[in-house]
């Protein structure tokens, strides 16, 4: 993007204003496709019925129309809550998720900023979100919503490790943390020497993507990981007590991250916006980027949902041995090998 | 059908002609109350037979606990329910409630009529009546018991029969008979304010009687607390 | 709330301690929870008042009451026909299967027989609300456990069965179709024919079920050992229908002890049990339960004699004098109606044994020390409804 802007040459304060626009659309816009997308038309795909079908030409609007409705909705605080945490926890949240498209590139120069450290910054970036949730279980003022926080305290942190794990299995591959190298280097690979649809590292990195997406449906606190937010035991958790527009800004930041992570997935492992028989510093990438980059972020996220629609959950304990008797011990033995093969093929 | 007069053995009413044979016995049955007899001697009052049925079995008040334990020891493992029947016939009369309550209207209550007991007898107005089963032999019993009318009280079964705790607390806050030794005896569908015995026959049924509003009522204290802690959930 | 004090017990426990070998008994204060009475994992307003260790339950139990409507003193001034119609609501799931415990009692004093093909259709109506019934608490299971999928295949489903109920009665959820001395109405003309494929269509569903719900190892592992009862707990409580055959009691009141006016002994049909007693064993008893009825359904279908469907009951019914208790295999559990009769148009007392009475009443004995979580799972697989609780 800074390439981009540069041809209009803007002063500082113009280019970051132009990328916080960007930002402030994109994020929205994602969680507003992928909700309207999986959750209502999917899900009822999948649940043989119809899903909402009168806000819109056959309810694609739904969404919009709830968006407003939680717009006009009173602003309401519990009695007993702490206010000021109370209305902060979901900024905090929604900032985390906001963060995340920083690094989020769509092409080769369509990204806010093409940090050296991209990965390492979005897996920091996205643990603040924990920060929010533990709030707003706090501060709500209801055992049930100090029941789902403390649950998802400790289930956000213990799916961290597996989530940086498989992730690094990516970065050996690459060896480097920007995700545009990191696009690249799949763009740029060959199979046994074939280059015909460069390198995807899902290919050699499959358990990785597994405990990846594993972790991902764990940090966005989906079935079966949702213990935090388990609606039939707690309510939501420590949503319970947000309603209207704080409500919302919950609703959007889970979706909108849903995007992030499918991206990163679809960056680290799938081949980003590239496409295998183009080559990486084409122009076509401008328009096709984003477009390229759209259509595996579906994929991702299908996987994610269908998850979600399909499995019952997991108990809190159940949930916590899972990670770290099963996932981390999966992903450091992936660690081991990825960085002996690096070496040795 | 039976006469409600307590026959023991043998159906001997002649009025039974569409039985296959004459005079049925039932043996089981028999054999059951032959051997609860023997080992509660005397605390068997009554009891009542209907062939191919069911058995009914009256005992004295002080024996209802050993009655229970006995049955346990006899097989009888499956508990099935325990409630009260109050034998006084409704002075409000028994029609649909589409007529008007004439007693709440200031007319004097008509003479009361005669208090009379169903199977296995009575003398009482209350009766506590249980059921219990065994499943391997797929036979039941009824076991009623009188209750004294100036002391509605009969010992608990909730020690040996566990599903008897929540049946005896709701034959407590319906009749207003008290189960000596029960662990826990609080109200379990009725609000702890309640007045008043829904189940008996002189409660009136309709809200016809107008309550006077009560005023603002404190929040429900949690069972086995006596304060109200004022939980905000 | 409970944090500093936490935080400032332990600082006294860690000043206390010598060594650090000392076990330190980390004194949490409880957490008193009301689960309910409005919450989507109890079928309707059952309040579970749970003190809680962290995510452990010390002590549940359950408050009913919400949803008492005076069952028993209403059918103390209401006729036989019309209690017919209060007790359809007592559990409006399987509604049809209230009806019959009552108007069996009620044939028993009158000394009246239904007519062979009012037995067959009335067994019939009777295994079909137990299939209504049981598929949804398949589904509300999995729903609970979060497999939210599962839910809507069974309200999917079970609009075969309430559409072939429909049919017959008039009416989905409360028929109010039996009567003393037979049924209402005779069937519909074509509704053998659509009443079988709806049954293929409901085995179809307990397949389905088998692969989606059962087979799934979270599931599994959310069900399996959690909740266990012995088999003579369970006969103490009083447990009854499934919760009682998945502890391994082989108790069927269909087989064992039924009543005369079912059609029972015209069909091959087997009772299921399961040995271990836990929230598994329980919701596959009534998988394979449906499975059964759906069977005896078609059983029956094949062999419903000719006749009239009503016998000659006078038109003004007046039970005789006498006391008759009747209990049927109900799909919540053994439902039973005590009915004291004084020769009246109108019952002396009638006392209602309700399945989930027993069944929820043994929720303090096997919460103890469950997690929350395993709560909810157990409070399902127990299934209740709440009219038949509160009656």
């Amino acid at each position: 993007m800074t390439l981009v802007l540069a041809a209009f040459d803007p002063p500082y304060w113009l280019e970051t204003l132009v990328k916080v626009l960007v930002i402030s659309v994109v994020v929205p816009t994602t969680a507003l496709i992928l909700g309207m997308v999986f959750l209502f038309k999917v899900m009822s795909w999948m649940q043989s019925r119809l899903g909402p079908q009168e806000a819109g030409p056959r309810g694609t609007l739904q969404l919009l129309a709830d968006g407003v409705k939680f717009l006009q909705k009173e602003d309401i605080a519990p009695a007993g809550a702490d206010r000021v945490i109370f209305k902060m926890a979901p900024l905090v949240v929604l900032m985390s998720t906001l963060l995340l498209y920083v690094a989020l590139p769509a092409s080769l120069h369509l990204v806010v900023a093409d940090l050296d450290v991209g990965i390492f910054y979005v897996l920091a970036v996205s643990s603040v979100s924990v920060l929010g949730v533990l709030m707003a279980g706090w501060a709500s003022a209801n055992k049930y919503a100090l029941v789902g926080g403390l649950r998802a305290a400790g289930q956000l942190i213990a799916y961290e490790l597996p989530m940086v794990l498989a992730v690094i299995g990516v970065v050996i591959q690459a060896g480097t943390l920007s995700l545009n190298g990191i696009v690249l280097a799949q763009a740029d690979g060959s199979i046994f020497g074939w280059d015909g649809i460069g390198f995807p590292y899902i290919l050699t990195q499959f358990v990785g993507f597994a405990i990846f997406l594993a972790a991902v449906q764990a940090e966005l606190t989906q079935p079966p990981f949702d213990m935090p937010v388990a609606e039939s035991e707690i309510v939501s958790g420590y949503q319970v007590e947000y309603t209207g527009f704080r409500f919302l800004i919950f609703f959007l930041a889970e979706f909108a991250t849903a995007f992030a992570f499918a991206g990163i997935a679809a960056v680290l492992f799938l081949g980003g916006w590239a496409v295998p028989w183009l080559d990486a510093s084409s122009d076509w990438y401008y328009v096709l980027g984003p477009i390229v980059l759209f259509a595996k972020v579906m994929l991702v996220a299908f996987i994610i949902f269908w998850v979600r629609f399909t499995y019952p959950r997991f108990r809190e304990d159940q949930l916590q041995s899972f990670a770290w008797k099963v996932l981390i011990p999966l992903a450091l033995v992936n660690l081991v090998v990825t960085a002996v093969l690096k070496v040795v093929v | 059908m039976s006469p409600l007069s307590s026959a023991d053995t043998t159906t001997d009413a002649p009025a039974e002609d569409d039985v296959e044979v004459e005079v049925e016995v039932d043996e089981r049955r028999q054999a059951i109350l032959d051997e609860l007899t023997s080992r509660l001697g005397d605390g068997v009052v009554d009891s009542h037979i209907r062939p191919g049925d069911d058995l009914w079995v009256r005992v004295e008040r002080p024996r209802w606990r050993d009655t229970g334990a006995e049955l346990k020891a006899m097989g009888f493992a499956f508990f099935d329910f325990l409630s009260a029947i109050d034998w006084m016939p409704s002075p409000y009369g028994r029609d649909m409630d589409a007529q008007e309550d004439r007693v709440v209207a200031g007319e004097a209550p008509p003479d009361p009529a005669p208090v009379e007991q169903g199977y296995a007898g009575g003398d009482t107005r209350f009766q506590v009546i249980a059921h219990v089963i065994d499943v391997e032999r797929s036979l039941g019993v009824h076991l009623k018991v009188d209750l004294l009318d100036d002391e509605l009280s009969v010992d608990t079964w909730s020690d040996l029969y566990l599903g008897a705790n929540w049946h005896e607390r709701e034959a407590m806050e319906m009749f207003g008979i008290t189960f000596l030794g029960h662990p826990n005896p609080v109200k379990l569908y009725l609000p702890h304010d309640f007045q008043g015995f829904p189940l008996r026959k002189d409660f009136p049924l309709l809200a016809r009687r107008v309550r006077p509003w009560p005023g603002i009522v404190d929040v429900e204290p949690m069972p086995g607390s006596d304060s109200d802690d004022g939980e905000d959930e | 709330m409970t944090a500093t004090s936490d935080r400032d017990q332990l600082d006294a426990l860690v000043a206390r301690a010598h060594d650090n070998r000392v076990n330190l008994d980390f004194e949490t204060e409880g957490m008193t929870l009301n689960i309910g009475p409005q919450h989507p994992a109890t079928h309707g307003t059952l309040r579970i008042v749970a003190r809680l260790d962290g995510e452990e339950v010390v002590s549940a139990e359950p408050v009913p009451g919400y949803m008492h409507r005076g069952y028993e003193k209403l059918t103390e001034v209401r006729s036989y026909p019309q209690i017919n119609t209060l007790i359809n609501r007592i559990d409006w799931l399987g509604s049809f299967a209230n009806e019959v415990p009552f108007i069996l009692a009620a044939e028993k004093l009158m000394g009246v027989e239904a007519p062979p093909r009012a037995q067959f259709i009335r067994t019939i109506l009777f295994e079909m609300s137990r299939i209504a019934n049981i598929s949804l608490f398949i589904g509300d299971y999995g729903l609970q456990l979060g497999g939210m999928t599962a839910g809507f295949y069974a309200f999917r489903d079970r609009e075969h069965v309430l559409n072939q109920i429909e049919a017959a009665t008039g009416g989905r959820f409360h028929p109010n179709f039996d009567r003393i001395g037979g049924l209402k109405d005779d069937l519909p003309k074509g509704w053998i024919a659509d009443t079988h494929a709806a049954m293929d269509k409901l085995l179809a569903f307990c397949d389905e079920m088998d692969a989606l719900l059962m087979g799934n190892e979270i599931f599994q592992s959310r069900t399996r050992g959690i909740g266990v009862i012995p088999a003579d707990i369970a006969l103490s409580y009083g447990l009854s229908g499934a919760n009682l055959r998945a502890s391994g009691v082989d108790w069927d009141i269909r087989r064992d002890a039924c009543p005369p006016g079912m059609a029972y002994d015209e069909v091959d049909w087997t009772v299921w049990t399961h040995p271990d007693g836990d929230c598994y064993g329980r919701t596959w008893v009534r998988l394979q339960e449906t499975r059964e009825a759906a069977k005896i359904v078609k059983q029956l279908l094949d062999k419903i004699p000719g006749g009239p469907v009503m016998a000659k009951v006078p038109r003004i019914i007046k039970v005789p004098e006498g006391e008759a208790y009747v209990e049927t295999e109900n799909p919540l559990g053994a439902m039973g109606y005590y009915v004291v009769s004084k020769g009246d148009l109108v019952p002396f007392r009638v006392k209602i044994r309700s399945a989930s009475f027993n069944n929820i009443s043994v929720l303090p004995w096997v919460a103890r020390g469950a997690y929350v979580p395993d709560l909810v799972s157990i409070l399902g697989s127990l299934y209740f409804i709440l009219g038949d609780i509160d009656r």
